[in-house]
């Protein structure tokens, strides 16, 4: 197919509506209202529903009455939008309800800005609801990626019944790439015979519900969750990596600062230094074996983020101590140049 | 041979409900589970269960059920309906999660003409949690979080939600009854049957509130809890119809 | 070969557009590109510019901090950048709008009065396109008919009658010399 020039929230919409979504509850905040935009525009040709909710709060929650309905739905939204929608997606992972989640990250706390971040790191892959619960989480790093993790995000979705975050940046969601669309196929995925499409008297009635009463009863749900959030973490996790062997440095970034790292990456290579990239896709799955396997061979790592360091907790842990990991970021929607990252690998190599 | 005057409504589960004595929860439940016998929709039926002392409803209906997240109600019901708008949607909230968490979500539903059932209990009071002040909570009410009883100056006044969703352009028909007596019991049954026909006429956002008793937190015997009810609740909140786009009594 | 290009000017002089188009021109000839926008309130009204990177390789970075070449349409905009492109690039300047003259001589300065010509050519709203033009035939790496095959990518089908006089605007900026 054509390639075409796709902004990343319009990308994401597209792909959305390719992997056969055809519900879209949202609320408009910067910087990811083109989704919504293009949602509105598409959904009714391709007998949908677009529906502006009147807060991020109804918006979710519509997407938990949809979801629970059994078919495949999508909001989005940018970080205060999503701590807005954080009591929904609790309710969501505690009901096993399939949808995607868009968050397009913008600087915080509070109302923050709206240039690029990567801040809300702690909010999506450690909770940001209440209760125990996970959601897998991926980010995307190039527009063409946005469209393949769109789609991969339904089947996710679908497939372990659970909240599936697609999380970019300002950034991501702005910019332009070629992208083309791939096929789509779901006929793999398992049945929702488990919706509440109505009874039509011919079976016992399906209940949506995350409430037990009983804490043995809660607890084996929580339990039963929790070997599913096992089996993802054994064969769910994607990342990409580069230059790793006999690099000195190793960065490790996600979503736009891995471009970034990239560029830092090219520009050690001209001085004489050998760094490589190991690059999370998924960010729940964290990329734990890779970056165990990596450490006894480096001099060090760098997180780079955008954020105060948020990921670099989880690459400690990962590492063990068995070599340093150091930080470096920029936050409140700055951005890291090459050069700057450059001067960090320079700084440790 | 024996005839069969009473029985359970189909629709209505097989099991202990775990409302206190006198609680009209279980007579405004039975209502609804008649209403869906008798329009044959059980099988298209989906219901949404509040947070509150009907939290459990999940349990206490044969139709598929969700249950939402407090005062969400109707943003839930307007997912599954917008997914299968063949459904037929009811929400079941009471006072704190309609008018107090969910104010936003119920209006909004209202004004966009979701094409929901909601029946709403007004009991003027939180029930689950022990007795607080529910935004219908009457001036000069003693509950636990207004001890002294409700000032105006201090909580402002009661909210009336079937007088004010009336004014909205998308509702379709709103009224309010009181399951007091067996007259107004069997007035409900009829509104609830209204408002859900409203739903399968397309007729958009349909809602019955139906003026109710807490014996256990407004510390009365279920038969003085009525006579409060008549008493307190009724010239503050009248009975009556709000809305009527089908073109009905007013 | 990396061309990071940087357009800049007024919000509605198609300042985005232009460098959409840009980026189709480097798409259908086969290069890898990215196009990034500035966004938010910077969009109402103030100044308005977008990053363009055209290159053989996966672009890295889509952000421009030194461009190779800045497309500048206004003084606020060649007052802010002037000093940013990278010491051999070239900075194109609408000489229409902007007075100045840059200071710097380890640049290319193409001095175009693109919104001038537009005003002649009875298409103002097009001076946009004739600086790209001029941006063509400083790269000189593309044929007319991958101009024009990027412009029918750029614009929306019920836009498709504005490709010619597109075309048109952009053989005009191509075809001035500058350097006189």
């Amino acid at each position: 197919m054509d390639k075409v020039l796709m902004k990343g929230n319009e990308a994401i919409a597209e792909a959305a509506i390719r992997a056969n979504c055809r519900h879209f509850f949202g609320y408009p905040i910067t910087p990811q209202t083109e989704i919504s935009a293009y949602m509105a525009k598409r959904m009714s040709k391709v007998g949908g529903t677009f529906l502006q909710a009147e807060s991020e709060v109804a918006a979710i929650n519509m997407v938990y009455g949809a979801a629970g309905a059994g078919v495949r739905v999508m909001t989005s939204s940018s970080s205060p939008g999503i701590s807005l929608k954080m009591e929904g997606l609790s309710y969501i992972a505690g009901a096993d309800l399939p949808c995607v989640i868009v968050n397009i990250v913008r600087a915080g706390p509070g109302l923050g800005g709206i240039q690029p971040a990567q801040s809300d790191y702690f909010q999506a892959v450690k909770g940001g609801g209440h209760g125990d619960y996970r959601m897998i989480v991926i980010a995307p790093s190039s527009i063409q990626e946005t469209v393949d993790c769109t789609i991969d995000a339904f089947d996710l979705a679908d497939k372990y019944r659970m909240p599936v975050m697609l999380m970019g940046d300002g950034m991501l969601g702005q910019m332009m790439e070629p992208v083309s669309f791939p096929e789509v196929k779901t006929d793999h995925l398992p049945k929702k015979d488990w919706a509440t499409t109505g009874t039509k008297m011919k079976r016992k009635a399906n209940i949506i519900n995350s409430l037990y009463i009983h804490p043995e009863e809660l607890e084996e749900v929580i339990l039963k969750r929790e070997e599913k959030y096992n089996t993802i973490y054994e064969t769910e996790v994607k990342y990409h990596t580069e230059g790793l062997e006999n690099a000195d440095v190793v960065l490790v970034a996600y979503g736009t600062t891995a471009r970034i790292a990239k560029a830092a990456i090219a520009l050690a290579k001209q001085n004489g230094i050998k760094a490589g990239l190991i690059r999370p896709i998924t960010l729940w799955p964290f990329p734990t074996d890779i970056i165990a396997k990596t450490a006894p061979n480096v001099k060090c790592m760098i997180s780079v983020e955008m954020s105060t360091g948020q990921m670099v907790e989880d690459i400690r842990l990962a590492v063990n101590g068995v070599c340093p990991v150091h930080f470096y970021g920029r936050t409140g929607g700055a951005v890291p140049t090459p050069t700057a990252i450059f001067e960090q690998i320079r700084r440790y190599a | 041979m024996m005839e069969t005057i009473f029985e359970r409504p189909k629709a209505l589960a097989d099991v202990p409900f775990h409302y206190c004595p006198g609680c009209t929860h279980g007579i405004v439940h039975r209502l609804i589970a008649e209403v869906i016998d008798e329009l044959g929709i059980e099988g298209d039926t989906i219901g949404v269960a509040p947070v509150g002392c009907a939290v459990f409803a999940y349990n206490y209906f044969n139709c598929d059920m969700q249950e939402a997240a407090h005062g969400r109600a109707p943003a839930v019901a307007t997912g599954i309906k917008r997914a299968n708008p063949e459904n037929i949607i009811f929400t079941y909230q009471g006072d704190g999660d309609l008018a107090a968490i969910g104010t936003a979500e119920t209006v909004h539903a209202a004004t966009r003409s979701e094409n929901i059932t909601i029946i709403f209990l007004n009991n003027a009071i939180y029930g689950m949690t022990g007795g607080q002040m529910a935004p219908t909570s009457l001036v000069g009410q003693v509950t636990q979080t207004t001890p002294y009883g409700r000032k105006v100056e201090m909580q402002g006044y009661p909210i009336r939600m079937s007088e004010m969703l009336a004014t909205l352009e998308g509702s379709s028909f709103i009224k309010r009854c009181s399951v007091d007596s067996i007259k107004n019991i069997n007035d409900t049954r009829a509104s609830i049957k209204k408002a859900f026909q409203c739903q399968i006429d397309k007729k958009g956002f349909s809602m019955v509130e139906v003026l109710s008793t807490c014996p256990t937190n407004w510390g009365l015997s279920p038969a003085e809890s009525m006579d409060w009810l008549r008493d307190n609740m009724m010239p503050y909140y009248p009975l009556g119809v709000y809305k009527d786009v089908t073109g009905g009594d007013r | 070969m990396t061309r990071e290009i940087l357009f800049a000017g007024f919000g509605g002089q198609g300042i985005l557009f232009c460098g959409k188009v840009m980026s189709y021109l480097g798409l259908v000839s086969g290069l890898e590109v990215s196009w990034l926008p500035s966004y938010g309130p910077e969009m109402r009204g103030g100044t308005a510019n977008c990053h363009v990177i055209v290159s053989n390789d996966a672009v890295g970075s889509p952000i421009i901090n030194n461009p190779t070449d800045l497309i500048v349409m206004n003084l606020p905009s060649f007052d802010k950048f002037e000093n940013t492109v990278s010491p051999g690039g070239n900075i194109i300047i609408d000489s229409s709008l902007i007075s100045k003259k840059t200071s710097r001589n380890d640049v290319n300065a193409h001095y175009i009065p693109a919104t001038q010509m537009a005003n002649e050519m009875g298409v103002p709203k097009l001076a946009n396109m004739i600086m790209l033009g001029k941006l063509i035939s400083v790269l000189a790496a593309v044929s007319l008919d991958q101009v024009k095959e990027a412009l029918e990518k750029s614009v929306p089908p019920s836009k498709k009658e504005l490709i010619e006089v597109n075309l048109k605007a952009i053989q005009a900026g191509y075809n001035f010399n500058s350097d006189i």
